[in-house]
């Protein structure tokens, strides 16, 4: 067992009473097989198909802070921290370091609409809680099984049958340390038959140190439910993120995640879907933006466990200096999943000749009645476009800055709320002038 | 306005022009034709600024300036105008962000300050009037899913909206029906003016008709071979280019 590995072995040790006792039983064993799994697999290594481009053990290893309490925060986060958008009214739920902090609900919550922390809800909810939570993650992956083992918090959305979230809810998660720190949190979103949600998941440093973060969400949509999905990634370039991103749906279930990162030292996402019932439908996007030596990776895995279902898969990168962006797809349609649509499309722009792009589009089809596309394509900003915008008077920066915008907006047009989709527009093109892409009120200058 | 000597250039090693000189002044319109491959759209693509041209000798003076070694985007905002043979589809990019971001490109180059929301409207419209084409057509991205037609006319109006003192219409005539080729030819002749010149690269006569030049020049195997007045168009669309080449054979 290497060295890495031991260290978690012992933090588990030293956590048994918070992680083990007086946790309904469901949990605590679920805890425990979960530790095993990871101390039986160790940290993947080059070797590994999945994790070829992306090593996180290192950071693992390194002198995080890796308390699971609350590490104490002096400042009062609502003083530093404003976020908006305007013309649009959303509940909000402010995580600090990956737990609970505060919930501003805009007027009541509509009748079958739950949300809370995840560790109210383990108190309050715990037939729910130990019905879904693990129940994808469970051996799939080692950085999902070391959350599970370690993570006590994080949010839970619950909406009931027939129930719908009347407006957006907004969750930033806040990083805010005096110390350098490993945060894991844990999170649950369940839609039963029928019911709608639009969330936006948002992560903001607010102070210098060093974060390396491990995040766990579940996902579960029952039939005909509908989920849109935003996850706005924007930490400084000191921070490291795992995040890992499980979705299970039912028969005409609809689900719409994009996923935007703008800043972040290393970036990995999973996002492991199920279409586990007919005529299902996905779409799952990411726009990622990568300059200095920011290292971007997007894993997707699409299975088409039914017959009937479409998933559509947009990433789109735009890669600058020394940056690394990686693309891996997976689709796997199982042999009785006929009258399966699903499509794959990866690009990457590269400004430098240093900025670096790999895309690993796989596809395993079983069932002989399907449409399955995917295409990659690398390359520099076309130079045809580029002439004429610049024939037209428009500088060589301008120009570039408008065909990249354009570029990124493919993506950003997939947002169905246009208070939101002007707003993301918005951080967009501010990253792409190589401006902070905060929010225009929000006072930190962490990037 | 304009003086071309003796321009050579080449593309990929090979040369394809091969000593231009050419004069054109305010207030003219000169006709540039010839035959496929006998170099108008590079000599285009030169005074626009294209990249990957090479120019090997000679030299362009654009109001007293020599634009040779301008960026693209300078040459523009010194008044030069290129109308695409070719129009770029740049999907993603409104009409209206792309043509509002190069006027005040303009204005900003020459120190005015950017056109207030107002004013830019008005103009479009003006404009947009002038080549009958439709603020539906202003709200799309640039050019994406235009017809040939209304790609064309596009060149127009962003000729009108950025009021340059040198237009080279490139093959402006080329995949339009004859309604469109008379509001593209229309909407030439609106804009003309006394301190303006028109340079118009063609290789049909039809396009003379309707806008009728000074000068009609012959350019053939990278050089300007005959030049004379607009009569030279019709003998050129009666005669075929087969009679220059003979001309210049003996």
């Amino acid at each position: 067992m290497s060295e890495i590995v031991n260290i978690y072995k012992d933090l588990f040790e030293a956590n048994k009473l918070l992680l083990l006792n007086n946790v309904p039983h469901g949990l605590k064993i679920k805890r425990e097989e979960a530790i095993h799994h990871f101390l039986e697999k160790g940290f993947p290594d080059r070797k590994s198909e999945k994790y070829k481009y992306t090593q996180l053990d290192n950071y693992f290893g390194n002198g995080y802070n890796k308390s699971l309490e609350y590490p104490k925060i002096n400042v009062s986060v609502a003083d530093i921290f404003r976020c908006d958008v305007p013309q649009l009214e959303t509940h909000l739920l402010i995580l600090a370091n990956g737990k609970f902090y505060r919930f501003d609900q805009r007027g009541n919550l509509p009748k079958g609409v739950t949300i809370c922390s995840l560790k109210d809800a383990i108190k309050t909810n715990p037939q729910i809680v130990d019905q879904y939570l693990g129940k994808l993650s469970k051996d799939e992956d080692v950085y999902a099984s070391l959350n599970t083992a370690f993570a006590t918090d994080g949010f839970y959305i619950h909406i009931a049958k027939d129930a719908a979230l009347d407006k957006p809810l907004q969750i930033v998660n806040l990083l805010l340390s005096e110390e350098d720190l490993l945060v894991q949190y844990r999170n649950l979103i369940i839609l039963e038959e029928n019911a709608s949600a639009n969330i936006m998941v948002c992560d903001h440093t607010l102070s210098i140190h060093h974060f390396l973060s491990n995040i766990v969400t579940e996902i579960f949509q029952e039939k005909s439910s509908k989920l849109d999905l935003i996850f706005m990634q924007n930490e400084h370039n000191n921070s490291i993120k795992m995040q890992s991103t499980y979705v299970n749906q039912e028969s005409h279930s609809d689900s719409n995640i994009n996923i935007f990162t703008l800043h972040g030292g290393l970036v990995r996402n999973n996002i492991n879907v199920l279409m586990n019932g007919e005529y299902a439908n996905n779409s799952c996007n990411g726009f990622f933006m990568a300059d200095g030596s920011q290292h971007i990776d997007n894993f997707t895995f699409m299975h088409h466990a039914k017959a009937n279902c479409e998933s559509s898969q947009l990433f789109k990168g735009i890669l600058d200096n020394e940056a690394k962006g990686i693309f891996n797809g997976r689709i796997l349609v199982d042999i009785d999943s006929q009258k399966t649509n699903a499509y794959q499309k990866s690009n990457g722009i590269l400004l430098s000749d240093t900025a670096r792009m790999n895309a690993r589009p796989q596809l395993e089809i079983y069932a002989d009645d399907v449409k399955c596309t995917h295409g990659s394509a690398i390359g520099q900003l076309n130079d045809d476009a580029m002439f004429y915008m610049r024939s037209r008077g428009i500088s060589k920066p301008e120009s570039r800055l408008l065909l990249l915008h354009a570029y990124a907006y493919e993506i950003v047009e997939k947002i169905n709320i246009e208070p939101l989709r002007e707003r993301i527009d918005e951080m967009v093109g501010k990253r792409l002038r190589s401006e902070l892409a905060r929010c225009h009120n929000c006072p930190m200058h962490c990037c | 306005m304009l003086q071309i000597k003796n321009l050579k250039a080449a593309i990929n090693g090979k040369e394809i022009l091969k000593g231009i000189n050419l004069n054109v002044n305010a207030g003219e319109v000169h006709a540039i034709m010839g035959p496929n491959g006998s170099g108008k759209s590079t000599l285009a693509g030169v005074l626009a600024g294209r990249e990957y041209i090479e120019v090997n000798h000679g030299s362009v003076f654009f109001n007293g300036k020599d634009i040779l070694d301008m960026a693209p985007e300078d040459r523009s905002r010194e008044g030069l105008f290129l109308g695409f043979q070719y129009p770029v589809e740049i999907p993603g990019v409104s009409m209206v962000n792309f043509i509002r971001t190069a006027l005040n490109e303009h204005r900003k180059y020459k120190n005015l300050p950017p056109l207030s929301a107002s004013d830019f409207l008005k103009t479009m419209r003006e404009k947009q009037e002038l080549v009958e084409i439709t603020a539906k057509m202003t709200n799309r991205s640039v050019n994406e899913g235009f017809s040939g037609g209304e790609k064309k006319k596009n060149e127009i109006f962003q000729m009108a909206m950025l009021e340059p003192k040198l237009s080279i219409l490139d093959e402006t005539d080329s995949g339009l029906d004859i309604d469109a080729l008379k509001i593209v030819a229309n909407g030439v002749n609106k804009l003309r003016r006394p301190d303006n010149a028109t340079i118009v690269i063609t290789h049909y006569q039809r396009l003379l008709d309707y806008i009728v030049p000074d000068f009609v020049h012959v350019l053939y195997n990278g050089q300007i071979v005959k030049s004379a007045g607009k009569e030279l168009a019709l003998e050129l669309e009666e005669k075929g280019y087969d009679w220059i080449k003979k001309e210049i054979a003996v």
